[in-house]
Formats: C-alpha cells, sequence, structure tokens
C-alpha cells in the first residue's frame, strides 16, 4: 500500500449552493500506483471533474472538500498549507484542461506560458527556462519559431498540444487530464491522446483522465474508474471492465456504444435521467435506472465488494 | 477585444483612426490636436510667451486686445496671452500628475482587492464607495481646504477624487477574470499570486483604462478650474486659468470682456480636446458602442 502514488480514501466533496447541498463526491475510495493511467469515466454532473480538481486542491467555491484524505506520494494532501499546496501543483500534479481555447491567457505568448510555469518552481535564469521551453514544445510537436506567438495564432488542437506541454513542463507524478479531447474534433482528438501516450511512456508519470466518453479508454488506460451521481461504482483494470463490466451501470454504459457492424440495432440508450444530487435517490443511486433492481436495492446503499482480483464494484449483485 | 495583443491593438487601433472611420475617427484626431497643442504650449511655454505671465504693467490696465497684446492686458496689466500659455504649463502639470497617481493607487488596490477578496475586499470596497459616493468637486473642495493652496496640494485632492473609479472597474474586471479557465489554469500551474495578479490579469485589464483615463483627463481640468475659480487651487503667483477667470469674471459688468473670455474658452478647449479623445477612442476600442 506505501508503494501507491496516489491513494483517496472516503473523500467528499459537497458544494453549498443556495438550493441545498450538492454532494458531488461522495464517500470516494481510489488508488493507484505510480506510472499508471486510470481512466475516470461517468456523465456529465458524475463528480468526476470535481474529484480531479479535489486531487489539486482547486473546487471551485463554493464546494469544499468536506472530509476524506488524498494521500499523494505519502503526504496528505488535504492537511497541506495553501503554499505547500502551491509547490506541487504544477511541480508533481499538473493539469490538463478541457478547452485550450480558454485555459490559456490571450495576452501571453506561448512560450512564456511555459517559461512562468518552470520560473514558478524552479530557480532557473530566463534563457535557461526558455531553452527547456522550446524543447519541451518540440516534444508536443510545436515547431521552435511559434515560440513567441500568442494563443490566438493556434489552432484548438496546436493549444491542447500547449496544455499538455504545460503539464509536463516539470515532469510531474501526476497528471490530471480533464477531458483533455472533448473540445476537439475525432481527428486531432486521436492524435492528442497518441501524444499523450507517448509522451506517459517517455517521462513514465501517472495519469487520471477524466472522460465522459468511454470510448477513448481501452488504448490509453490502464485501469476504469467509473462514477455515477458521485459515487465509484466500478474500479478494475481496463481489459477486464471492457470484457466484462460487472456494474449494471457499467454495463448499460458499454451496450449503448453505437456498433457500425451491426447498424440495423437499436442505438441503445440509459432510461431514466442521472439523479439530483441535491436530494439523491435512497438506497443505490443507480436503481430507479437499474433493469436488476430490487426492493434492497432501493432500500439499503450497496455496500463496495471487492471480485476477484483488485476489482471493486459496487453492487449486491456480487 | 481580449484576443487582441498589444502590439495587434496599436495597429489595429491606428487603422481604424483613418478618417475614413468616419465620426468616432474624427473625434480621436480633433481631440489629438487640440491636446498636443496644449502640451506643445505647455513645454515650450518660456519661449512662445511673449512676456513674463507674473509681471504687472507690462502694457496698461484692461488694454483691449491689439497688435502688441493679441488677447489684451488684465486689471494689473499683465499679458493674458502669455498667462494662457504660462496657465496650460499649470494645468497639464496637475491633471497629468493626478492622472497617474489616481490610476497607479486606483489600478493597484482594485487588482489586489479583487483578487484577495474576502474582508479585505469588502473593507476596501466599502471605503471607495463611500468616497465615489461624494460628488466630486465637493470632495476635492473639502480636500483643498484641508490641504492647502499649492500643485501638489491640489493635485492629492484631485487624486483622491479619481482613485475609487478606477479601483471599481479594475476590481470588477478582476473578480469576472478570476473565474477564467485561464487564471485556473495558471493556479494549476502552481503559479504565486502576485505573479497571477501581474502576469496573467493585469494585462487582460490593462485595455479598459486608457478610455477611462482620458474622460477623467477632461473632468479634472474643469474641476483643476473650479478650485482655482474658488480661490482653492493655486497660490496667485503661479499663472492658471480659473483664477483667471475668476479676476477677468468680475470686470465683465464693466463690458470689458477679453480677461475672462479667453481664460474661460481655453479651459472649454482643452475639455473639449480631452473627451473627444475619450469618446472617440471608447466608441472604436468598446465594439458594444460602434455601429450606434
Amino acid at each position: 500500500m506505501i508503494s501507491d502514488l496516489l491513494r483517496i480514501e472516503g473523500l467528499r466533496v459537497y458544494y453549498y449552493t443556495r438550493d441545498g447541498v450538492v454532494m458531488a463526491v461522495d464517500n470516494v475510495d481510489l488508488f493507484m500506483k505510480k506510472g499508471e493511467t486510470i481512466g475516470l469515466v461517468g456523465e456529465s454532473g458524475s463528480g468526476k471533474s470535481t474529484l480531479g480538481r479535489a486531487i489539486l486542491r482547486l473546487v471551485p467555491p463554493p464546494g469544499r472538500i468536506i472530509s476524506g484524505k488524498i494521500v499523494f506520494d505519502g503526504l496528505n494532501l488535504t492537511e497541506l498549507s495553501e503554499e505547500e499546496m502551491r509547490k506541487i501543483r504544477g511541480k508533481r500534479i499538473s493539469m490538463v484542461f478541457q478547452d485550450p481555447m480558454t485555459s490559456l491567457d490571450p495576452l501571453m505568448k506561448i512560450g512564456d506560458h511555459i517559461v512562468e510555469t518552470i520560473m514558478a518552481h524552479e530557480t532557473l535564469t530566463r534563457e535557461e527556462a526558455e531553452e527547456k521551453a522550446i524543447k519541451l514544445l518540440e516534444q508536443v510537436g510545436i515547431r521552435s519559431e511559434r515560440f513567441m506567438d500568442y494563443p490566438h495564432q493556434f489552432s484548438g488542437g496546436m493549444r491542447q498540444r500547449v496544455g499538455i506541454a504545460l503539464a509536463l513542463a516539470l515532469n510531474p507524478d501526476l497528471v490530471i487530464a480533464d477531458e483533455p479531447t472533448s473540445s476537439l474534433d475525432v481527428i486531432v482528438q486521436f492524435q492528442i491522446l497518441d501524444l499523450m501516450k507517448e509522451l506517459k511512456n517517455l517521462y513514465g508519470m501517472g495519469m487520471i483522465l477524466i472522460t465522459h466518453d468511454i470510448s477513448i479508454i481501452p488504448g490509453i488506460a490502464d485501469k476504469v474508474a467509473l462514477m455515477y451521481a458521485g459515487q465509484l461504482v466500478e474500479f478494475a483494470d481496463a481489459k477486464s471492465f471492457f470484457n466484462e463490466p460487472l456494474h449494471p451501470y457499467g454495463k448499460a454504459l458499454l451496450e449503448s456504444i453505437p456498433n457500425i457492424q451491426h447498424s440495423d440495432q437499436k442505438l441503445k440508450y440509459i432510461p431514466g435521467n442521472p439523479p439530483d444530487l441535491i436530494n439523491p435517490p435512497k438506497g443505490c443511486r443507480f436503481s430507479p435506472r437499474c433493469p436488476y433492481a430490487t426492493e434492497k436495492c432501493r432500500e439499503e446503499e450497496p455496500p463496495t465488494i471487492m471480485v476477484g482480483h483488485h476489482r471493486l464494484v459496487k453492487c449486491f449483485q456480487y | 477585444m481580449a484576443n487582441l495583443t498589444a502590439p495587434k491593438m496599436i495597429t489595429s487601433m491606428l487603422s481604424k483612426i483613418s478618417p475614413r472611420r468616419g465620426v468616432e475617427g474624427l473625434f480621436i484626431i480633433v481631440g489629438l490636436v487640440i491636446v498636443l497643442t496644449f502640451i506643445f504650449m505647455a513645454i515650450f511655454a518660456p519661449v512662445l510667451a511673449p512676456y513674463d505671465p507674473n509681471k504687472t504693467r507690462v502694457g496698461g490696465l484692461y488694454e483691449s486686445p491689439n497688435s502688441k497684446f493679441p488677447m489684451g492686458t488684465d486689471r494689473l496689466g499683465r499679458d493674458i496671452l502669455s498667462r494662457i500659455i504660462w496657465g496650460s504649463r499649470t494645468v497639464l502639470i496637475v491633471t497629468f500628475l493626478s492622472m497617474a497617481l489616481s490610476s497607479a493607487c486606483g489600478v493597484t488596490l482594485g487588482l489586489i482587492s479583487g483578487y484577495v477578496g474576502g474582508k479585505f475586499d469588502t473593507a476596501l470596497s466599502l471605503f471607495m464607495d463611500s468616497l465615489y459616493a461624494f460628488p466630486g468637486l465637493i470632495l476635492a473642495i473639502a480636500l483643498a481646504v484641508m490641504l492647502g493652496q499649492g500643485i501638489m496640494p491640489v493635485t492629492v485632492s484631485l487624486t483622491v477624487v479619481y482613485v475609487p473609479i478606477y479601483f471599481r472597474m479594475i476590481r470588477g474586471e478582476v473578480l469576472s477574470m478570476k473565474e477564467s479557465l485561464f487564471v485556473e489554469a495558471a493556479k494549476a500551474i502552481g503559479a504565486k499570486g502576485r505573479t497571477l495578479i501581474f502576469k496573467y490579469i493585469f494585462p487582460n485589464v490593462i485595455p479598459s483604462i486608457p478610455i477611462v483615463l482620458s474622460l477623467n483627463a477632461a473632468d479634472a481640468v474643469l474641476t483643476l478650474a473650479a478650485l482655482s475659480f474658488l480661490g482653492l487651487g493655486l497660490p496667485a503667483h503661479i499663472p492658471d486659468w480659473g483664477f483667471d477667470l475668476r479676476m477677468g469674471y468680475g470686470a465683465l459688468t464693466a463690458k470689458i470682456w477679453w480677461p475672462g473670455t479667453f481664460p474661460g474658452l481655453m479651459i472649454v478647449l482643452l475639455t473639449l480636446g480631452f473627451s473627444l479623445f475619450g469618446e472617440g477612442l471608447a466608441e472604436i476600442l468598446n465594439p458594444k458602442l460602434s455601429g450606434r
């Protein structure tokens, strides 16, 4: 257990809104080893982005981490001071954002973004930092003569490459990629994913890939963490998850991926709506939409059960 | 707007200032010409002014405009033209100094207050709002009475009047900028608070400063004139339009129009110059206004 890079225990992140308390992340446990890639999958509003942000302690107000531990390399992040946390951000844990159109400062040159990142953590001269920045840009496929260009002179895919270079600038142990490809078109999406895979192998950092698009997971993630309504419902290695998902939600999700080889098949979907996180359903949160739900599911919250080897599922079926 | 880089902004601004732009372009050009003329006058006052502005009886008392004294002489026989030329120096020094001071203070405080937030922000905002609640001239009069006469005291009282304007504007922009993704992204890479404020947020609020600056300058010219008119501004040995207007105004009833009219005209002209420039700038820089 000590060798885990990241261990999240009983994490709760609530948003205190005017309408009530939104339980965005509710009692989540998660662990990952060094160099592992976890695909954190869930639909909009399932709390996956909040979870990603909570690791960096950047949950936007009115959100707050209520309880639980986030142990990163032996450090409990929830107990660190703001200054200690700042030193970890970017240096040891970094983030790739969803929207590369707005996550870069419009008035800052591409190169300066990276130089600023490096200089925030390392005592280098500007020249040394610039040299490093140019190398990084070349690594993500941006020619060095574009160093002095501004973000608006780049396309979405190119900007996301810059975003990746920024995240990798200080060779962190963990990169949280929050829907890094969701705002890009399909071809660019795969270029970016390939680039991330390649750099991950080069740098050997761990990665949490947050996405609502389960179809991008197989090629890149070692493990899948499936979230539903603020809870982790299944945690398994990617291979066994795609072979045989255990949780009914996972099953339904995989079935709803369209398959062009069976074009006569009707497109499947999960009936019902994701639950309201202010007043989540009693018992299992998926029970109102679950085809296998029993009376017990609707009354009691199912425990998290270990199935087989390191496979967790939150369901009464097992 | 936010996507324009500084050098690009200037070139695109210049291209827009061409007369083809119509009224706004004309506004800027006319305003600029007026302001630059006064600046030229102020800089070269010692060369341009035909007489010593404070020397009495360079001509007769209340000589009407003639070839020797194009704007006539005042009740002490001083040359009005020379006083106007030297007066432009006084007005511009006070205006530019108070603009520089108030924007520096207001922008810095607004940046910090908006970024830090919390109780500090609440307290500072309340203070600034209470300053802002006073009519500018009344506040300036009160301060000028407290601080006494002279260039510095007047500059300071004008500064205090204008600080809240910059503060409120910048604070508001910082508040919305703070929510933007690139600031969050900068936080996520571990940027320090100081870096965030001055390297990420500040460049993005700069574009809104020049408009307010030039409109404030127009207001400052008027307020300074009002202070001097009331005798609260500058000591008698510093030539000043507001004070001269006051002196000339007394002579109006005797049908001696020139000692009051010329300084008054100058006040109007310079104010107009700054306003035209500011309005033109606002029209061009603010896409929401253009096409109105």
